[in-house]
C-alpha cells in the first residue's frame, strides 16, 4: 500500500477556507501531546493558552497591542507573497525602522521640540524600513541573487547595528549600563486609547492598513497586477505588468509597513529602544500571512489569533512553568500545517493498492 | 502484444458479433452548478475499434474523456468495463484497469530528459534501468522513434506528444483516449500518428478519438458519437458520411460560409517590419534573422510555417513582449514602436492574442471579467484613476459572450473552466471588440469547433474590411488559403517573401515550409528528397 498525492482537477474552494482551521486543529492535537511528554497537564494548559486571556481586559487589550505590529507586517508580506517576491526579512526591516525613529527620539530628547516629532519619527521608520527592504529587492532584479537569503541575513545586520547603538552612542547615561535608550519624550511617543490602557494609536493604524490593503486588492489596477503576477506570470507580461518592478514595489511597501510597525512598537508600548524589542514579530508575521490565506481581513483574524498565543504562552509559563519557548515551537508547528494543508487545495491523498496494478510489458 | 491478433478485419460498425464492449458509459451526467455539462450519455466502445466522439466547442467531450479516466467524478450514470460497473477514484486506477490518455495539453517538464519525464508518469516501482530499456523497445515496436536521454526542450511539438503516447502504451492500455491529438501536428506527423493508431486497433485495442478535423474522422475512424449541448444526438458510422453532414450533426444547422467583403480597400501600412534580428532569449529559442515585411490596413497576411520556427519569437517581437534596441524594426500607426512595452502598443491601437489560450492568454484561475481587465486596462475605460471599473470588464465579457456565442456555465467563471474553443472565441472577441487597428494573431483556430472556426475567420475578415491591417500565423494551410491575401513562410527565424494567396499552392508553400527556396532547381531537387 502506498500513500500518494494526487492533483485535483476541480480546485475545492470549502478546503481553501477550511485549511487555516484544519491546521490549527492538527497543531492543537500536537501541542497536547507535547504538553503530555512535557508532563503538564494538556488541558490546563490549552485552558491558559487560549482560554485565559480571553476572560480579562488586560489581556484582551494586550491582544491587541501585540497583533498591532504582526497585523501591519503581515499585510506588506502578503502583497509580496501574492506577487511571487518572497520577503522573509521583515523582521530588519521593523528593527531599522525602530532605529531610524528612534534617531528622531534620541536627539530630541529634552528639548521644547513640538508635537512633530512623533509624526516624522513615523514617516522616517517607514522610509528606513522601506530602503532597508530595497536592497535585497534590488539585488534580485539586477543581479538575480535569491531575495529569501538576502532579505534574511539582513536581519541580523540590522539586530546587529540595533546592539551597537544602544549599547554605545544612544546608551542612556543614567540608566545603570543598561543597554537602552532614555524613556522617549511624551512627545516622541505614541498616544494610548483609553486612560491607563494599553491600546494604542498604533492599533488604529494597522485596521486602515488592512482596509488599504483590501482596497488596493480588490479594486484597484495596482493591486490585480501584484496578483496577476504571482497567479500566471507569463499572462502578466502578456497584461503589460512588469514583474521586477513590482518586486521592488511591494518590497519597498512590505519594508515600510515593517518599520512602521517598529517605531510604534518601540514609540508605544515599550517606551525606548532596547535589544529584544521584538519577540520574532517579523517571522511571526510570515506565519500569520499564510494562516490569512494572503487576504487583508484573513489576516487580521489570524495576526489575533497569534497574538494570543504570545499571550497565552506568557501566562501558561506564570501558571505552570512551561518554558515561553514552547511559542515557538508552537508558531512553527502551526506554519508547517498551514503550508501543508494548502497543498490539499489543490492536491488529494489517495492510497494506492499495489496488488491492483496490471503486468505491464507491452510491445 | 500477440495475444489480440486473433482477430479477423472487423466490418467498420458491422455486428460486434460474439464479443461485447469493452466499455460502456450508462446515463452519465456531469452537472457543474446546475449546468449539465454531459447530460445521460450511452456509449458503446468496442475492442478493434477507433471511435470518434465528435461536437462543438464545449459540447462536453472533454468532460466525458475526463470521467472515463477517472479525474472528474461523474454526478450520476456508470460507467461499465467489460459489462462489470466501475467506480474510479483517480486517474492511476483508470490506468492499472487498462485506462489510458494522451491529453490535449501535454504534462511535461522541459528540463528533464525523456525517460525521466516518463518515468515520473509510471505507476510502477520498476527500475529506472529497466524502464528506460522498456521505453525504448515500446517506441521501436509502434515506429514512435524517440531518444530517451534527450531533454523534452530540445523537441518538436509531435515528438513531445509522442512521449505522451509512449508513456501511455507502457502501461498496455486496452482503452486509449486521445483528445484533439492532431490539433498541434503537422500533416506528416499526423499521417504517422494515423499509422501508429491503426496498428493498436489491429491489436484489438480499443481507441476513443476526439478531433475537430472532419475529414480525418472519416480517413481513421469506424464508429462516430456526435455530442451536442452534452447529449449523444447519434451514434454513426462516419465513413458513410460527408465531412458536411457530421458537421450539420454537431451543429444542428448549417455552417456559414466564410466571405470576405467585396472590393476591401487597402490603405496606409499600419504595422511595418524593418530588417528586425533578434537573438534568442532563452537556451531553446530561435533566433530572428532579418525579417521584413509590410501591412496595410485592409489586408490580412498569413504566416505559415511548421511550429517552432520562430513564430513564437516573432509574435513576442511584435507583441513588445521582447524589446528591440532599435525602434525603428517595429512600426506601428507610423510610430517607431520597437522600444516600446505592449501596453503602450496598444495604446497605439495593436492589439494581440497568442497561441497559447490558458497562462499566456488568459491567466487560468482568474475569472472572464478579470481577463478582460489583463488586455484591457491600457486602453478600454476599464480603469479610472488606478480603480477597476468592474461594470466595465463585466461589458466586455457579456459583449464577447454575445458576439462570438461563448458558451460557459455562469456569467462571469474561471477562465480555466471554459473549454478550449470556448476561451479562444473569448480571447479573439475581447481583442476585436477593441476595434484594433492592428491585430497580431497566433493559430486563431487551434482546437476550435467548425463552426466557431468560421465565426473567428469570419470576424477576422470584418475586421480587415473595416480597415485593420490583420497579421495570422497558422500552421492550417486550409485557413490561410480562406482567409489572407498574402502568404508568407516561416523558416528557421527567416520569413520568406510574400506570395499572393492565389499564387500561393499547397506545393509551394510545402517547400519553403521545408527551407527551400523556391528557385526551380532547388525546388526539384526538395522534391526528389
Ligand atoms: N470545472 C468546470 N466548472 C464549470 N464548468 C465547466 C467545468 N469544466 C467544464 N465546464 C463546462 O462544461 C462544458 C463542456 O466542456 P468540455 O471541456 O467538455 O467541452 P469540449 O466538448 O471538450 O469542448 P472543446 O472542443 O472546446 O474542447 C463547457 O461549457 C465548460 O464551460
Ligand atoms: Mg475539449
Amino acid at each position: 500500500m502506498q500513500l500518494v498525492l494526487e492533483k485535483r482537477t476541480e480546485r475545492s474552494n470549502t478546503i481553501a477556507l477550511v485549511s487555516p482551521l484544519i491546521a490549527i486543529g492538527l497543531t492543537i492535537v500536537t501541542m497536547t501531546i507535547l504538553f503530555a511528554i512535557l508532563g503538564k497537564n494538556p488541558l490546563l494548559a490549552l485552558q491558559a493558552y487560549f482560554v485565559a486571556p480571553l476572560t480579562d481586559g488586560y489581556s484582551l487589550q494586550e491582544i491587541a497591542v501585540k497583533a498591532t505590529p504582526l497585523v501591519m507586517i503581515a499585510i506588506g508580506l502578503s502583497l509580496c507573497y501574492l506577487a511571487n517576491a518572497w520577503n522573509i526579512g521583515a523582521e530588519g526591516q521593523f528593527l531599522i525602522g525602530a532605529v531610524a525613529g528612534s534617531w528622531i527620539a534620541v536627539k530630541t530628547q529634552g528639548t521644547d521640540a513640538g508635537a512633530w516629532v512623533l509624526p516624522v519619527m513615523l514617516v522616517l521608520a517607514a522610509a528606513a524600513g522601506a530602503l532597508y527592504a530595497l536592497i535585497p529587492a534590488i539585488c534580485k532584479v539586477k543581479f538575480g541573487a535569491s531575495e529569501i537569503l538576502t532579505s534574511l541575513m539582513l536581519v541580523y545586520v540590522a539586530d546587529l547595528l540595533l546592539d551597537y547603538l544602544v549599547r554605545g552612542p544612544w546608551r542612556d547615561p543614567n540608566g545603570f549600563n543598561f543597554p537602552t535608550t532614555a524613556d522617549f519624550d511624551p512627545v516622541a511617543t505614541v498616544p494610548v486609547l483609553i486612560e491607563g490602557g494599553r491600546l494604542h494609536l498604533g492599533s488604529i493604524i494597522a485596521l486602515l492598513v488592512v482596509a488599504a490593503a483590501a482596497i488596493l486588492l480588490g479594486r484597484t489596477i495596482k493591486g490585480f497586477e501584484i496578483r496577476v503576477v504571482g497567479a500566471a506570470p507569463r499572462a502578466a507580461r502578456f497584461g503589460g505588468f512588469n514583474a521586477n518592478q513590482l518586486i521592488i514595489l511591494t518590497f519597498a511597501v512590505s519594508g515600510a509597513l515593517a518599520g512602521l510597525a517598529g517605531i510604534i512598537e518601540v514609540a508605544g508600548p515599550v517606551g525606548h529602544l532596547q535589544p529584544g524589542i521584538s519577540p520574532g514579530y517579523g517571522f511571526t508575521a510570515i506565519i500569520v500571512a499564510f494562516l490569512g490565506r494572503l487576504n487583508p481581513v484573513g489576516i487580521l483574524i489570524a495576526g489575533l489569533f497569534l497574538a494570543l498565543t504570545f499571550i497565552g504562552g506568557e501566562q501558561a509559563q506564570i501558571a505552570m512553568k512551561i518554558p515561553l519557548d514552547v511559542t515557538k515551537v508552537f508558531q512553527g508547528i502551526l506554519l508547517f500545517y498551514v503550508l501543508a494543508c494548502d497543498s490539499l487545495i489543490l492536491y488529494r491523498f489517495k492510497l494506492v493498492f499495489p496488488n491492483r496494478q496490471v503486468a505491464r510489458g507491452a510491445g | 502484444m500477440p495475444a489480440y491478433q486473433r482477430m479477423l478485419d472487423p466490418t467498420p460498425n458491422g455486428p460486434h458479433s460474439g464479443e461485447s464492449p469493452l466499455l460502456t458509459t450508462v446515463g452519465l451526467t456531469k452537472r457543474y452548478g446546475d449546468f449539465l455539462a454531459n447530460d445521460s450519455i450511452d456509449i458503446d466502445v468496442w475492442p478493434n475499434e477507433i471511435h470518434a466522439l465528435l461536437g462543438e466547442n464545449g459540447a462536453g467531450k472533454s468532460t466525458l474523456v475526463k470521467a472515463i479516466y477517472g479525474l472528474i467524478q461523474p454526478s450520476a450514470g456508470e460507467i461499465r468495463w467489460r459489462g462489470e460497473r466501475i467506480v474510479l477514484s483517480g486517474p492511476s486506477e483508470a490506468r492499472s484497469r487498462g485506462i489510458g490518455m494522451v491529453f490535449q495539453h501535454f504534462s511535461l517538464f522541459d528540463n528533464l530528459t525523456v525517460a525521466e519525464n516518463v518515468a515520473l508518469g509510471l505507476d510502477g516501482r520498476e527500475s529506472f534501468r529497466d524502464m528506460s530499456a522498456r521505453l525504448e523497445q515500446v517506441s521501436k515496436t509502434y515506429g514512435l522513434p524517440l531518444d530517451p536521454k534527450r531533454e523534452v526542450w530540445q523537441l518538436s511539438v509531435g515528438e513531445r506528444q509522442r512521449i505522451e503516447i509512449v508513456r501511455a502504451l507502457m502501461q498496455d492500455p486496452k482503452f486509449l483516449i486521445l483528445d484533439e491529438p492532431t490539433a498541434v501536428l503537422t500533416p506528416q506527423e499526423a499521417d504517422q500518428l494515423f499509422v501508429v493508431l491503426e496498428r493498436l486497433k489491429a491489436e484489438g485495442r480499443a481507441i476513443l478519438y476526439i478531433s475537430h478535423k472532419l475529414e480525418e474522422v472519416k480517413r481513421l475512424c469506424d464508429t462516430a458519437t456526435i455530442l451536442r449541448g452534452g447529449r449523444k444526438i447519434q451514434t454513426c458510422n462516419p465513413r458513410r458520411e460527408t465531412a458536411a453532414s457530421l458537421a450539420r450533426m454537431m451543429v444542428g444547422g448549417e455552417i456559414r460560409e466564410v466571405k470576405a467583403a467585396a472590393g476591401r480597400q487597402t490603405t496606409i501600412p499600419r504595422l511595418v517590419v524593418n530588417d528586425l534580428s533578434l537573438p534568442p532569449d532563452e537556451p531553446h529559442g530561435i533566433r530572428l534573422e532579418h525579417i521584413s515585411f509590410e501591412l496595410k490596413g485592409g489586408e490580412i497576411l498569413g504566416i505559415a510555417g511548421v511550429a517552432g520556427n520562430g513564430q513564437d519569437e516573432l509574435f513576442a517581437a511584435l507583441s513588445g513582449e521582447r524589446l528591440s534596441n532599435d525602434p525603428g524594426t517595429v512600426v506601428i500607426e507610423g510610430i517607431a514602436a520597437g522600444h516600446l512595452s505592449i501596453t503602450k502598443r496598444r495604446k497605439l491601437g495593436a492589439a494581440f492574442v497568442p497561441e497559447e489560450r490558458l497562462g499566456h492568454g488568459t491567466a487560468p484561475r482568474m475569472k472572464l471579467s478579470e481577463n478582460a481587465l489583463l488586455t484591457g486596462h491600457a486602453a478600454s475605460g476599464m480603469v479610472h484613476h488606478g480603480f477597476i471599473d468592474t461594470a466595465a470588464t463585466l461589458q466586455t465579457v457579456d459583449k464577447a459572450t454575445e458576439t462570438f456565442d461563448v458558451r460557459k456555465a455562469k456569467r462571469d467563471p474561471e477562465a480555466a473552466s471554459l473549454s478550449g474553443g470556448n476561451l479562444q472565441k473569448f480571447i479573439v472577441g475581447r481583442e476585436i471588440l477593441r476595434s484594433p487597428a492592428v491585430l497580431v494573431v497566433s493559430q486563431p483556430t487551434w482546437g476550435v469547433d467548425a463552426g466557431a472556426a468560421a465565426v473567428i475567420r469570419q470576424a477576422l475578415l470584418d475586421l480587415a474590411s473595416a480597415g485593420a491591417a490583420v497579421l495570422v500565423t497558422s500552421q492550417d494551410l486550409d485557413e490561410l488559403a480562406e482567409i489572407a491575401d498574402r502568404i508568407a513562410v516561416m523558416f528557421h527565424g527567416r520569413l520568406s517573401a510574400p506570395l499572393a494567396a492565389s499564387e500561393a499552392t499547397r506545393e509551394k508553400l510545402g517547400l519553403l515550409m521545408g527551407g527551400s527556396s523556391l528557385e526551380p532547381r532547388e525546388a526539384a531537387h526538395a522534391v526528389g528528397a
